[in-house]
């Protein structure tokens, strides 16, 4: 059943690709032929020169990043969800502190982010918690509306099966959220690294713990443009990277294999 | 005319089927049911029904005329405004909830998409805190008679509508339910299926001691399955008539063709003009 599926990603894939190696090449020759200096604006294979002479040192810096956005990734699903739990049990809870998550969403980071990293004493926490509070609104508005979503059928059956509110929960209103909190969670794991990324701009700390941000601030003062875009990549390549994590995720949780058997035991 | 309901085959072991000769008692009594919404909307007027055992009952009627809100009264799914609901042969809870031992088959399949055919049917034994090693042959068994054993890994979606409506019917059936409530279940099916699906029913109803509470607008399909029609009118709800359908079980495709069905299906569209012209026009 799958492999015209394959067939298809494999042909959707390729034209994006031949795009890719086009501009590359037109990039590179148009650097070449105008001579345009490095430190205005590095041809791809200065870029991967430097990606490969810095690449020990911009490792380190992405894995830091990394682990910010990992952790406040993983914290808000957990506060998200837990917090979208709550908002369903009652919608008086709901109404009292939805304003505030959508408060929290609409303020830019950047400019709270000075503020918690005054506040917070720890640097690395204070990042995860920058990271945290915008990566959070996707999983609980995407969670609330999952499970608020039941289908008037399904919940009739439940109610002439005497079904208790836990049975429904479990058997009905969790399975029929999934897709919806793995549609917040895609979200969510882009806009974590976003997070991660603009509260180490605003730091801008160095030292053991400095990110791919203070790379490219640091780059940026030394005219290192080269090792600039290579962090840049970096951060692209890892955001595309977790995406896809979550795609595939989502389609092992919500694929057709899934067995009944893992739930009841939970 | 009360008397004369077909007597139902002989199955091993019923439950409440009452000797020969002495009236049995009703397994449903419906006194007095009325429904008005908040908005003064007067859904259900005045009904009076007694349901009994061994009957497959059809509520016939135009759309509006409240016959599905009667259904889900009788599941316990809504409450009359005024009027009671009793069964006279089940026993009660300290609740006052009555052990009512249903299963309900619905307008949609309304399977859970994320559990294959066999966990489907298995949901209300679960629900009922059953183990699932404990009822795996009772499940094969009604999948069985669905026919649908090949299908029991099988996941929704991957089902055609006619067998999606087994499964559902299947899942009605696994508690070994005294009445069967089915609302317009093969409404949204092509002829072909709907057909074949009408005749396999017939054969669970006559293999399983059941009582069938089965709402449909359709007069032929009524007349087909039913041993009584009770046709009701719209705006507000009521009974307009109510048919017996003297003709035997087993009913196959030969009954389909035969002078009865077709004099039956005659009167049922009178009895069911009749209650249209008692019906007022839809308000716009």
């Amino acid at each position: 059943m799958a492999t015209p599926r394959d067939n298809s990603t494999l042909t959707e894939m390729l034209p994006p690709f031949v795009v890719g190696i086009i501009i590359l090449a037109a990039w590179e020759a148009a650097c070449r032929f105008f001579a345009i200096p490095a430190y205005l604006f590095p041809a791809p294979s200065a870029i991967g020169q430097s990606l490969i002479a810095d690449g020990p040192s911009l490792m380190r810096a992405l894995w830091s990043t990394l682990k910010v956005a990992l952790i406040a990734l993983g914290l808000a699903t957990l506060i998200g969800s837990i917090v979208a739990f709550l908002f369903v049990q009652n919608r008086l809870i709901e109404r009292s502190f939805f304003p505030y998550a959508v408060i929290m969403q609409v303020t830019p980071i950047v400019a709270v982010a000075p503020l918690i990293i005054i506040l917070v004493k720890n640097t690395q926490v204070a990042l995860i918690i920058c990271a945290t509070i915008i990566a959070v609104f996707p999983i609980i508005s995407n969670t609330t509306i999952g499970l608020r979503s039941l289908d008037s059928g399904h919940k009739n059956l439940f109610a002439i099966n005497n079904a208790s509110r836990l049975q429904s929960l479990i058997y009905l209103r969790i399975p029929s959220a999934l897709p919806f909190f793995f549609a917040g969670l895609r979200v969510a794991s882009g806009l974590s690294l976003i997070g991660a990324v603009v509260a180490e701009f605003v730091a801008g700390t160095g030292g053991r713990s400095a990110g791919l941000a203070y790379e490219i601030l640091q780059a940026g003062f030394q005219l290192e443009i080269p090792r600039m875009f290579a962090a840049l990549f970096l951060i692209t390549m890892t955001g595309i990277l977790m995406f896809s994590v979550m795609v595939v995720l989502s389609k092992v949780a919500l694929g057709p294999w899934h067995d009944s058997e893992h739930e009841q035991e939970a | 005319m009360k008397g004369n309901v077909v007597p139902m085959f002989d199955p091993p072991g019923p439950p409440d089927q009452k000797p020969e000769g002495a009236p049995a008692r009703p397994l449903l009594r419906l006194t007095g049911i009325s429904k008005t919404y908040a908005n003064n909307t007067v859904a259900l007027e005045g009904v009076d029904l007694d349901i009994r055992p061994g009957e497959f009952l059809t509520l016939l009627g135009p759309s509006g005329c409240g016959k599905s809100t009667l259904l889900k009264m009788i599941a316990g799914l809504a409450a009359p405004s005024t009027g009671t609901i009793d069964w006279p042969q089940s026993s009660y809870d300290a609740l006052g909830e009555p052990d009512r031992l249903l299963g309900f088959v619905f307008q949609e399949p309304t399977l859970l998409p994320w559990r294959t055919v066999f966990d489907n049917v298995y949901l209300p034994l679960k629900l009922a805190g059953q183990r699932k090693a404990a009822v795996r042959e009772r499940i094969m068994e009604v999948l069985a008679q669905v026919g649908l054993t090949r299908f029991a890994n099988a996941y929704p979606r991957e089902l055609s509508g006619g067998m999606k409506m087994r499964v559902s019917i299947a899942r009605a059936l696994v508690t070994n339910p005294r009445v069967l409530l089915m609302d317009e279940p093969f409404a949204a099916l092509d002829e072909i299926t709907r057909t074949k699906l009408n005749n396999d029913l017939l054969k669970l109803f006559a293999k399983q001691n059941l009582t069938v509470i089965f709402v449909t607008h359709s007069v032929y399909e009524s007349v087909y399955l039913s041993s009584r029609i009770v046709v009701m009118s719209a705006r507000p709800g009521r009974v307009s008539s109510d048919m017996t359908i003297d003709a035997p079980y087993p009913r196959d495709e030969e009954f389909r063709t035969s002078t009865i069905y077709n004099d039956y299906c005659r009167r049922a569209s009178e009895a069911l003009r009749q209650a249209m012209a008692e019906s007022p026009e839809e308000p716009e």
